[in-house]
């Protein structure tokens, strides 16, 4: 049985899985606190605590990709809108029941010694295990002065840190903000004022959409509204890039708790393979609710089972040299594209990708014979359509007429005329079509050249030089 | 000339519900986002009107819904009535690439009546070149799709066009002969209004059955489509064909469809088992029937009928007979219809009916429905037009009979096949009518 706790994260903190509720309103009271652990969550951060709020509505708005709600959720949701004291006393109380259970504190307060100073001390009080200090809500607060307008600035980051770290006693993270030139001048500003870790990302500046009727984007608070925070599956390839660009700089490098559009565990293999020690999760709860972490510790797992990984440790950062820069892929390296035939379905996906966004060199000439070469050679899409658009159809009334229509053409199950073939000799091997071809392992990339030497494009400034 | 509609019948419409029922709005934009769009998509070539199914699909996934019909209608000006009729299962459904990926097809028929019922909802009317920009004047003898089509695409290109029909009501079988659970009568009617808003004149209660009216519409037009369709239903030739009860299955359609006739009760004896009968079975039991018999000389395996509609037959609740033929019809003491019937077999490729297997079925109404007679006679013995099999002899690509004059399309020329085949048929004579005119003017 793989292990899948965490131990000693950013030195102190032990939890039974590295799943946990991010700041947000899936942690916003101790009743919800404790249903989440009892889901099954190994830890909570939660809602940032501050002088008490009021909030707008409607403050969500979301981003549906073809029917699928929620691709991308944006909120102008302030830190929360229950007084400190409330906030502190539940905390303690949960700790009560579920004293294995991390529960770190999302702080923000005015930026003064004083008020971090006072803020900590109350808030170790009470219990936490941790702290979060929220740099990097991008919303509101940071018209007050706060949030990211202290996340985008390394000396104010790097400061208010420090007079974190002169009270603390528990460890203390600094959640960052995706909206910088580069994030990672600001981890090492916080990693200069002395945080024991890091958490990443919060949500990315938005304007999810406007409403064609009313002409005013979404959320419409009363005819208005304004810049939110964007989340969701749809933020998880910019978290990894500046999950990635943090841990492989040694100057900015932390105990990372990585996060931004993790629903499934294999999301969460991802982050930890980029060298996250734990993963943090707010829009798939708020989808789905806390349920969402029993697939995502069973899959976890299993997916350590069938790779022989014993601990989180064991595959933690593995994929981080994996990143290089351009200049140091192998340009030698060549892979072109290549149909299954028994599994090509016949959608022509692939072949108008490939001769509208690629490079013109998949065709449907298996009946007529396989021509090489380049584009002059083979008829393009208009004649294509042009062809079918023009033939002759009937509908087959008699029982041979549908017999007849019924019966295969070729070997496989899709007529041979329907399926396209790619043209090894012009396929730059730009994987377009395989992205494109609805059914999977349909379309592969082989590997064509085996040439000698790995050469890239360092190299051949040396040789040039 | 009228395409008024007859009022809606609200018991007719209870009793036929529709089979495919509408999409609501986001059934149909779920719908559509199942369409993987295809390029050279087999639905969009499959059709015969060619309609670009992934196009329309995608305008509807978008919101773009006049967009969407408008597509539609641009290569099927009765997309509204295909939408409804078409066996879409071995057409555009059939074709569909979901088959080999392991889902059920785009539901491409409700999607496109979607398309189309929104945009007649707009009363938006289409737009045409100006009438008679193009001195081109054609008559269309028949008013049902095939005539339809070709009228409405001769005007889209600037032609004048009109359509001469015998019935009182324009629209062919659509109007009088598909059964109401797919397209109702007032459906088709609003269809045909369309089209005379677009600037097609229409005759109607006019046939055209001599030598002087053939003679006049020549000298009036330049060119002459013959969109008249198959003839009456085939007679049985038994004894007792011709008493009370015995209606053949197209007037027995008409009719119901029409509102002449509200109701049945009683057993019911359909013979044959082509679509026709199909629908005549299951009409009769959704007028009321109680029991209701098809009666096939030949085996279920035999039968002409698409399988989806034998299905949909069985599902009414129709009984079949197969093998078993009919031979005389009497009356009895109590004035029901004695049908006499015969077991049949193979033999060769005669019928032998098998002795002592004789049955008498005692039935309230009788349907034969085997077959429609061609009707084109007229034109051979006129215009020495060549015929086939009683069907009209055309080159395929453009409709174009022996007199180069003469066009024709839809059942007439096809042998009977389906509305989209007679829509495809008048489009593409209206095309070459077109091309002749346009080589002329030039
Ligand atoms: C019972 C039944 C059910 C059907 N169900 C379906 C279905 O569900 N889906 C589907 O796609 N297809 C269905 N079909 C087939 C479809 O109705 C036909 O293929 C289609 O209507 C053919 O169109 P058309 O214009 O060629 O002929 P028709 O629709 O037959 O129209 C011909 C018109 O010409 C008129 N006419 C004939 N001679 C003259 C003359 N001398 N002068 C003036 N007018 C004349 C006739 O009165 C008629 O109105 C069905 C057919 C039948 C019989
Ligand atoms: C509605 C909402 C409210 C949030 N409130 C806070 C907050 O008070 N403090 C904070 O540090 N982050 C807050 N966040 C940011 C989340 O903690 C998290 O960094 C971000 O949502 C990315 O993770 P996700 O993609 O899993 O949602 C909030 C996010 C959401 C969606
Ligand atoms: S995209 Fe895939 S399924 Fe579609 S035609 Fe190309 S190879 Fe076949
Ligand atoms: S074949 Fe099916 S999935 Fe492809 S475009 Fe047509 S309807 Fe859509």
């Amino acid at each position: 049985m793989p292990d899948i706790r965490v131990h000693k994260f950013a030195g102190k903190i032990d939890a039974p899985n590295p799943f946990w509720l991010a700041s947000g309103p899936t942690t916003n009271t101790g009743e919800q606190i404790m249903r989440a652990f009892d889901a099954g969550w190994g830890g909570v951060v939660w809602k940032t605590i501050g002088d008490p709020i009021k909030n707008a509505s409607p403050r969500y708005s979301s981003v549906d990709l073809n029917g699928t709600r929620m691709m991308g959720l944006n909120n102008i949701e302030l830190i929360s809108d229950r007084s400190i004291e409330d906030n502190l006393r539940e905390l303690g109380e949960v700790k009560k029941y579920y004293p294995y259970h991390p529960i770190i504190a999302s702080l923000m307060v005015e930026s003064k010694r004083e008020a971090w100073h006072e803020i900590v001390q109350r808030t170790e009080d009470a219990g936490a295990d941790g702290l979060e200090l929220n740099f990097s809500c991008p919303h509101g607060m940071n018209e007050r002065g706060m949030g990211s307008a202290v996340g985008q600035v390394p000396e104010y980051t790097e400061k208010i840190t420090a007079w974190v770290k002169e009270k603390a006693r528990t460890p203390v993270l600094v959640k960052l903000s995706p909206n910088v030139t580069d994030i990672r001048a600001i981890a090492a500003a916080a990693r200069r004022g002395g945080a024991d870790g890091l958490s990443a990302i919060n949500t990315v500046n938005s304007i999810i959409g406007i409403d064609l009727d009313t002409l005013v984007p979404r959320p419409n608070v009363d005819g208005a509204s304004t810049h939110g925070g964007y989340a969701g599956p749809a933020i998880k390839p910019i978290a990894l890039n500046l999950v990635q660009q943090i841990m492989s700089d040694p100057a900015s490098a932390l105990p990372l708790s990585g996060m931004g559009g993790i629903s499934s565990w294999r999301d969460a293999v991802e982050f930890i393979l980029l060298g996250c020690s734990t993963v943090q999760v707010c829009t798939a709860a708020m989808h789905y609710g806390y349920r969402v972490v029993e697939d995502m510790a069973e899959g976890l797992e299993n997916w350590m089972r069938t790779r022989g990984f014993a601990t989180l440790d064991d595959f933690r950062g593995l994929s981080l040299d994996r990143v290089t820069s351009w200049n140091g892929l192998n340009l030698n390296y060549k892979v072109v594209a290549h149909i299954d035939e028994q599994k090509c379905i016949g959608c022509g996906l692939c072949q108008i990708a490939c001769w509208d966004g690629a490079h013109q060199c998949i065709h449907s000439d298996r009946v007529t014979g396989p021509i090489n070469g380049r584009i002059e050679l083979h008829d393009g899409p208009p004649t294509v359509e042009f062809r079918s658009r023009t033939s002759f159809a009937t509908t087959p009334v008699t029982r041979q007429e549908r017999a007849a229509a019924a019966t295969s053409h070729g070997p496989f199950p899709t007529p041979l005329a329907k399926i396209p073939r790619v043209d090894e000799t012009e396929c730059t091997g730009c994987n377009l079509c395989a992205l494109v071809c609805p059914v999977d392992d349909c379309i592969t990339t082989l590997r064509v050249t085996e040439s000698g030497r790995p050469e890239n494009q360092d190299q051949q400034h040396s040789v040039a030089s | 000339m009228s395409t008024t509609s007859i009022p809606d019948d609200l018991l007719l419409r209870e009793r036929f519900t529709d089979i495919k029922p509408p999409l609501s709005p986001q059934a149909a934009v779920i719908e559509a986002n199942r369409c993987l769009n295809c390029f050279d998509a087999p639905c969009t070539a499959a059709c015969p009107t060619h309609i670009d199914v992934p196009g329309f699909i995608k305008r509807i996934s978008t919101g773009n819904l006049r967009g969407s019909a408008l597509r539609i209608l641009d290569a099927n000006i009765l997309g509204s009535s295909c939408a409804k009729a078409c066996p879409v299962e071995v057409l555009c459904e059939g074709a569909c690439v979901m088959h080999r990926y392991n889902s059920e097809p785009i539901q491409i028929g409700r999607l496109q009546r979607y398309a189309m019922d929104s945009f007649q909802a707009t009363g938006e009317e289409l737009l045409t070149a100006p009438r008679g920009s193009r001195n081109v004047q054609v008559a269309c003898i028949g008013g049902g799709p095939a005539s339809l089509a070709c009228a409405a695409e001769l005007c889209r290109h600037g032609a004048h066009a009109i359509i001469i029909e015998r019935n009182e009501l324009p629209g062919g079988l659509n109007t009088y002969g598909i059964a109401e659970y797919k397209l109702r009568t007032s459906d088709s009617l609003r269809e045909a209004e369309m089209i005379r808003r677009m600037g097609v004149e229409f005759r109607t209660g006019a046939a055209i059955e001599t030598a002087e009216a053939l003679e006049e519409l020549e000298s009036e037009f330049d060119f002459l489509f013959l969109g008249v369709g198959l003839g009456a239903m085939q007679r049985m030739n038994i004894p007792g064909e011709d008493q009370k009860g015995v209606l053949n299955a197209l007037e027995f359609i008409a009719s119901y469809k029409t509102g002449r006739l509200k109701e049945m009760s009683g057993t019911v004896v359909v013979v044959g088992a082509g679509n026709t009968a199909i629908d005549a079975a299951s009409a009769a039991r959704r007028l009321g029937a109680e029991t209701v018999y098809l009666l096939y000389r030949r085996g279920e395996r035999e039968m002409t009928a698409f399988d989806f509609e034998y299905e949909h037959a069985k599902h009414e609740g129709v009984q079949f007979l197969w093998r078993r033929q009919p031979y005389a019809i009497r009356t009895n003491e109590r004035g029901r219809l004695l049908l006499d019937t015969v077991q049949v077999n193979e033999v060769g490729r005669s019928l032998q009916p098998v002795e002592g297997s004789e049955n008498v079925i005692e039935c309230d109404y009788v349907i034969p429905a085997i077959g429609q007679s061609p009707f084109a006679q007229l034109v051979q013995d006129l215009r020495r037009i060549e015929l086939r099999n009683g069907i009209i002899v055309v080159d395929p690509e453009t409709g174009q009979t022996g007199n180069s004059r003469y066009f024709a399309g839809g059942d007439c020329a096809n042998g009977g096949r389906e509305v989209v085949d007679a829509v495809a048929d008048g489009k593409r004579a209206a095309r070459a009518i077109m091309k002749i005119a346009e080589a002329a003017y030039a």
